[in-house]
């Protein structure tokens, strides 16, 4: 009774290194990819939280009817965009974030 | 000689190197530190600076180090025979390129990261700001030109090659989309898409209609086409403008559209293509049918080895890769040593394989002396020879030889290709650079930077003649290469040693091998400059080679000055604070 039960450990404990190896295999060749992904998104969260945001810097905005409405969406998103641009705090008076 | 015994003789001796000199240099050198905040930890933002596992990137760092050139060289340089290419590559990848990579990596990390081209300001000021560029600005240049020559030469020589690297366009930017609209792994879409190539080599080999064989599309290599070009010329002017409005449009597309995704694959190619000849070596057990020492040679290997074989042996440009991307990326300090020392002796072992490659094709020595019968002939049938032989190990696996010498023609061009792509988009950032320095904000845009990038280096590269007229000699600019290569080398090594010493710790293991680097670029450029390329004595002048050589031959001495500079300051006291000392985050 215990063969197979061996046989069967055996098989998945290859299996799982088989899995492991070509994750690792993955995660290698994917490392620069997922940075410049990372950084594109990360380019158009800004130029849309410059839409949601270019009246309160004195720009007007022409999608300000759609954009207002997302204000109170965009509390944790704009704290994370001010500070990615080097603003500890929030430079914004009508928008409080912290 | 069994080419089993000397593949054996590099891997014990890379191994030594890395379990003993690269332990040694480790702890009594660089004395890395494992609780040092690696900039990884201190700046992460998840996309530059990202604490990442040691193996994924030492993987990360070889594949992006590897490429077209660790082959190119050797290819050429088995000229003089096997034995002195193997003990370049082999004892310049322990001793200077290990220790360069190494060092860069730790430097950076020292510096939060920074590069060696802010590094290298920070140490020399404004000057070397300019000098840097113009170096960079040059190899980049040179790179531009001869992997631009390398595609069209395969393509002419390979033309079976052409569909599947064509067909790696729509499939990357497919994956790139996919990834990049869906997210999900690109492991699975990436080999779909190998497998298409593969079988696009595979049906273009045996059907002629599939190949793009433009030689005898214009009625053969030495039928006269139009304006003085044969068929053989015609063929790479054609290519070559193919090449460039190809490189115009990858370059300026964002890089996960094109760039990436193909490197992706790129990569399975990397280790298909390494499986594929270090699995045929050892299944054939091939002799080395080269001459160990080329009698014939009618030039020394010394010292023009040393900048035929750069990337290899040692290579400036990993520098920019190790201090540019890793260095970010770097977990432990300790890990540096085997990212570093280790990404160079993977690619070590890439420049053994492919002098074995070249060295077991023939079937007797007359064949060697036949097809090198000089250095000039090297560098126009090195490549060439390098397919065909790793065709032939890979011919030992059961792969037909023709298919496996176009399976091989792919993998290099695919290589070239990127590596073309990422130069000319490198470029068009120095020009831009150059011109916002100069008051030329024209120059700056996009498109003018990339137009003034293409058409400098389709130019550089049709100009040279070879023996099949113009656009066959872009071989020529490949000592100018490896030149420019080893002096980028020379200034990280710089950089290295000047930091050591203010550290006050040894400075011989990067100083030695930064002078041996500097010297003999300044002895072969000399040599090839005064007695080659200038027209003295009985030689043709080539005003072109002439201009590049000397520019280069003054760099050397630049950077020779202000390496002493930078001495005698710390010597008597008068040291600038930058490098004096870490700077912890």
């Amino acid at each position: 009774m215990n063969r197979p039960d061996n046989e069967v450990s055996t098989v998945a404990l290859w299996r799982s290194r088989l899995h492991r190896a070509i994750q690792g295999y993955d995660a290698v060749l994917s490392l620069p990819h997922r940075r410049e992904i990372a950084r594109e998104l990360q380019d158009e969260e800004d130029l849309f939280m410059l839409l949601c945001f270019c009246d309160m810097m004195g720009i007007p905005n022409p999608v300000s009817d759609m954009t207002l409405e997302l204000y109170p969406h965009m509390l944790d998103r704009f704290h994370e965009w001010h500070t990615r641009q080097g603003m500890p705090r929030s430079p914004l008076a009508g928008f409080r974030c912290c | 000689m069994n080419a089993i015994w000397i593949a054996l003789f590099g891997t014990v001796c890379f191994v030594m190197g890395y379990r003993f000199y690269s332990k040694f240099i480790a702890e009594r050198i660089y004395r890395l530190d494992a609780d040092f905040q690696t900039p990884a930890h201190a700046y992460r933002d998840g996309v530059d600076y990202v604490p990442t596992n040691k193996w994924i990137l030492w993987g990360h760092h070889f594949t992006s180090v590897a490429g077209a050139a660790p082959i190119v060289g050797p290819a050429i340089a088995i000229y003089w025979g096997w034995l002195p290419a193997i003990l370049w590559v082999v004892l310049g990848t322990v001793f200077a390129a290990g220790v360069h990579d190494f060092g860069a990596v730790v430097l950076s990390n020292r510096h939060k990261g920074h590069s060696i081209g802010t590094l290298a300001n920070r140490l020399i000021g404004q000057r070397a700001k300019l000098l840097f560029l113009f170096i960079i600005l040059i190899l980049v240049l040179m790179v531009n030109a001869v992997f631009a020559w390398v595609i069209a030469k395969l393509f002419i020589t390979f033309p079976a090659s052409v569909l599947s690297v064509f067909i790696q366009i729509p499939l990357a930017v497919w994956i790139g989309y996919r990834v990049y609209r869906h997210s999900g792994s690109m492991l699975l879409p990436s080999v779909v898409a190998l497998a298409v190539m593969y079988g696009a080599v595979l049906v273009a080999s045996e059907v002629p209609l599939l190949q793009f064989d433009l030689v005898s599309w214009f009625g053969g290599a030495d039928a006269p086409v139009v304006g003085g070009f044969n068929g053989t010329s015609m063929a790479f002017l054609v290519w070559i403008v193919v090449l460039m409005v190809y490189v115009y449009i990858a370059s300026t597309l964002p890089v996960w559209k094109l760039l990436q995704p193909r490197d992706y694959i790129n990569s399975h190619q990397l280790v298909v293509g390494l499986a594929l000849l270090y699995l045929g070596l050892l299944f054939g057990a091939p002799e080395m049918t080269a001459p160990s020492i080329n009698g014939e040679a009618e030039i020394s290997w010394y010292p023009l080895l040393f900048i035929t074989i750069a990337c290899g042996a040692i290579s400036g440009f990993h520098g920019l890769v190790a201090s540019g991307t890793t260095s970010k990326q770097l977990d432990k300090e300790t890990d540096a040593r085997m990212i570093g020392y280790g990404g160079a002796l993977g690619e070590g072992m890439l420049a053994m394989i492919a002098i074995i490659a070249v060295g077991t094709l023939f079937a007797s020595g007359a064949d060697f002396t036949a097809t090198y019968s000089s250095f000039s002939a090297a560098g126009s049938n090195g490549l060439g020879s390098f397919v065909r032989g790793a065709g032939q190990l890979a011919g030992n696996l059961g792969i037909p030889e023709q298919v496996g010498s176009t399976l091989i023609a792919v993998i290099v061009v695919s290589f070239a290709a990127t590596t073309l792509d990422t130069a000319v988009r490198l470029m068009r950032y120095i020009i831009a650079e150059l011109g916002n320095e100069y008051g030329m904000p024209v120059i700056a845009r996009k498109h003018v930077a990339t137009s003034i990038a293409v058409i400098t280096s389709g130019a550089l590269v049709i100009l040279p003649e070879g023996p099949n007229g113009f656009g066959s000699g872009g071989y020529l600019l490949w000592p100018l290469f490896g030149t420019s290569n080893q002096l980028l080398a020379g200034i990280t090594l710089m950089l290295v040693s000047v930091w050591l010493k203010r550290q006050g710790r040894p400075v011989i293991f990067t100083l030695a091998p930064m002078l041996f680097l500097l010297v003999m670029t300044l002895w072969a450029m000399g040599q090839q400059v005064i007695f080659t390329w200038s027209g003295f004595g009985d030689a043709d002048r080539n005003w072109l080679l002439f201009i590049f050589g000397s520019l280069i031959m003054v760099f050397t001495l630049w950077i020779l000055l202000e390496a002493s500079r930078s001495f005698r300051q710390d010597d008597t006291g008068t040291r600038q604070p930058s490098l004096s000392s870490d700077e912890s985050p």
